[in-house]
């Protein structure tokens, strides 16, 4: 028993060595002589001020999310340029690729102070981070294909003047669904899955994500409130809204719903446009066109929509090999073959002139003017995220 | 002679030499505990380190991108236990744990009484590496291709709908309860194998020579003898069963938060590795007890 007490007691110890091992992040702006809140290491963002354009400094350790970057055999088979070899060639480095499906689950890695190179957090993941001191900021004169960047994608409000991001992709978040399943003449309603009445000729056969924040944004809009919502009564009306809708679902599904809905295990599905393109892509063959039997829509209610970016995060450990990557995507050629590869819009002005025509002209992708103004982008909530996720936990216990 | 001989001889050494032999005990029980050092080592490092780091983040606080912090100690993720939200997760996944406990004793027991009782030692064998078989390819594998056996298409189904009885079980309770059962069937068989393997069934002969009927025997002989296996098996089911995640989120279409999901969510999206590890914490203190009590008034009655 003595012998037990004694171990406790030195892995308290240890555990206390290790808490004041972490201070100085943590602590650094509540003392005095450090006003700024939360600031990065100083060594990797002086690093990655010193570094010339094109210069590398090491490998990279890419931290994407699944299938979102063409390369290998996917590559081939999409008939797209393979752009980690691309960039291992032009650069003389190597790529390795760590995928990830969730930006919370990447937020956790990054916190824990795995060291990766360049990461692609969305919008809203920028400014948890930004704010937490967890990304560093870019050195602009070393990418100057941020100058190929539409106008719009310049000053978004997440990170004003691409500080500390450079947009990637955008997309939305809406409804894909197998045509004659769901009334469709006059746009699709998020009814289809959150009526009762509508949605009850697909009961057992549609899919939500599995996501607080997307999965609550839903049915948020359609109670025609803001996904960023941070009233306690809407928020649980969101809720409990999804909760009497699980009687008519499913699955909840983030990672294989476009599977389900092309092998007729759904028939309505909630999920990310490129997602559902890539995978009608995919069940199309010589004699068959998925197409014909399925679409994508963005409903009339509104819809979610999004942009992921590439980050370094303060981690780092090649800040030079990481920005050479970021100028790299950027260009005009590379950008296009990333939106030819992963069906999602690409923020890269001058990449369209290199986009496939067919998919400049795909509303599911480049949706027109009037339904871009339905769409909304994910706010950081601060503290009221946790707020969500018990409310989403509720909802589904 | 030589036997007259050898007699006196061990007589003389126990009565005589008491603290050789009690020497000689110590070298044999240091020489054990140094046999099990790699043991306990690796229980340590493994085990019991990560344990206490479980039950020190417990204590701990949330950075406000949900890190947990060593410092500002509370006691909140431990109060939050008696939420009703958790309370709701918590009887749910007793409540299908127990289910999926009592399914595979009721059909692990009769295959398993099957095996031990045949003849040839080969068909035991042969029998029992069926049983294993699953093992030799993933768990996570394995119940996604429950799905397709699920499915609209799959097996199952078309049989259900060509009898009627049933139509598409995927992402229903009842496919989360397939998937549970054919996952943990096997913790459950393999003791009660053992068990009742060893029973001596010349007991069983002799209730039945004293006008015991086969249910009688049965109930008052050999299911008393199983009783160790039947425990063992009960705990190797029960305990996974509570903690299942896989299943509910693949063939259940993760529409119910079970303890497993709710824990994985604390440590993942919803950041709050302090409550997730009260969570995990306080059911591992619950789980020791039950078990505690369980062996003891288990063991007493044997």
């Amino acid at each position: 028993m003595k012998r037990l007490m004694i171990l406790i007691a030195a892995v308290a110890l240890i555990g206390a060595a290790c808490g004041s091992d972490s201070d100085p992040t943590t602590t650094a702006g509540s003392g005095t002589d450090a006003p700024t809140t939360e600031a990065p290491p100083e060594g990797a963002q002086a690093m990655a001020d010193a570094c010339a354009l094109g210069e590398t400094d090491g490998d990279l350790n890419l931290y994407n999310w699944t299938e979102y970057i063409p390369t290998g055999s996917v590559a081939e088979d999409a008939e797209v340029t393979d752009l980690v070899k691309k960039f291992e060639d032009e650069f003389g480095v190597d790529v390795v690729l760590t995928e990830y499906d969730s930006n919370e689950v990447m937020l956790a890695q990054i916190d824990a102070g795995v060291g990766y190179d360049v990461i692609v957090p969305s919008d809203y993941m920028v400014s948890i981070m930004k704010d937490a001191g967890l990304l560093i900021e870019l050195n602009q004169d070393v990418i100057p294909n941020m100058a190929n960047l539409g106008a719009e994608f310049t000053d978004l409000p997440y990170d004003p003047g691409n500080l500390y991001s450079a947009p990637y992709q955008w997309g939305t978040t809406g409804i894909g669904y197998k045509y004659g399943e769901i009334d469709d003449s006059e746009g699709v309603s998020w009814g289809v899955i959150f009526d009762p009445d509508m949605a009850a000729a697909n009961a057992g056969y549609i899919s939500l994500l599995d996501d607080e924040r997307e999965t609550m944004g839903a049915a948020l809009i359609y109670l025609g409130y803001s996904l960023n919502s941070t009233s306690e009564a809407e928020v649980d009306e969101a809720a409990a809204l999804i909760k009497e809708t699980k009687d008519l679902i499913a699955a909840f599904n983030s990672a294989d719903y476009t599977d389900l809905l092309t092998a007729g295990e759904t028939m309505v599905g909630q999920g990310w446009n490129g997602d559902f393109l890539f995978a009608y892509d995919e069940a199309s063959t010589d004699d068959y066109d998925a197409y014909e039997d399925f679409g994508y829509a963005i409903p009339i209610e509104g819809a979610a929509a999004w942009v992921d970016t590439m980050a370094i995060p303060s981690t780092v450990e090649h800040p030079c090999t990481a920005q050479a990557f970021i100028n790299f995507m950027l260009d005009a050629v590379n950008g296009a073959e990333l939106t030819n590869y992963n069906y999602y819009a690409s923020p890269n002005e001058a990449a369209e002139e290199f986009i496939w025509e067919e998919i400049l002209e795909w509303d599911a992708i480049y949706p027109p003017d009037d339904v871009v103004e339905r769409l909304e982008f994910f706010a950081d909530l601060g503290d009221f995220n946790n707020y969500y996720a018990d409310a989403y936990s509720a909802a589904k216990s | 002679m030589t036997l007259t001989d050898e007699r006196s001889s061990s007589h003389e050494e126990t009565a005589v030499n008491p603290k050789l032999e009690r020497k000689a005990h110590r070298r044999e029980s240091w020489r054990g505990f140094l046999h099990a050092v790699p043991a306990y080592v690796y229980l340590i490092i493994f085990f019991v380190l990560p344990l206490i780091i479980v039950y020190v983040f417990s204590f701990a606080s949330r950075s406000r991108t949900g890190r947990p912090e060593l410092e500002g100690w509370n006691v909140d993720s431990w109060t939050r236990l008696t939420d009703e939200l958790v309370r709701t997760i918590v009887t749910r996944s007793l409540w299908m744990a127990i289910l999926n406990t009592v399914l595979c004793l009721i059909i692990g027991y009769q295959f398993a009484y099957w095996i031990a009782t045949r003849r040839s030692q080969k068909v035991r064998s042969f029998l029992l590496i069926l049983v294993l078989i699953p093992f030799w390819s993933n768990f996570l594998v394995r119940t996604y291709a429950w799905r397709m056996l699920l499915d609209s298409d799959g097996y199952i189904t078309q049989i259900g709908e060509l009898t009627g009885l049933w139509g598409r079980m995927l992402f229903t309770i009842p496919a989360v309860f397939i998937g549970l059962l054919y996952g943990y069937l096997p913790f459950m068989v393999l003791p009660l194998y053992a068990a009742i393997e060893r029973i001596d069934w010349s007991l069983v002969e002799a209730a039945r020579d004293l006008y015991a009927s086969g249910v009688k025997a049965f109930l008052r002989v050999t299911l008393p003898l199983s009783k160790p296996g039947i425990i063992a098996g009960s705990i190797l089911v029960f305990i996974p069963s509570l903690g299942a995640y896989v299943t509910p989120d693949i063939l259940g279409g993760a529409k119910t938060t079970l303890l497993g999901n709710f824990i994985v969510t604390q440590f993942g999206a919803a950041r709050n590795w302090p409550f997730g590890s009260a969570l995990s914490g306080a059911i591992l203190i619950v789980m020791l007890l039950a078990t505690i009590v369980y062996f003891r008034t288990g063991g007493r009655t044997v």
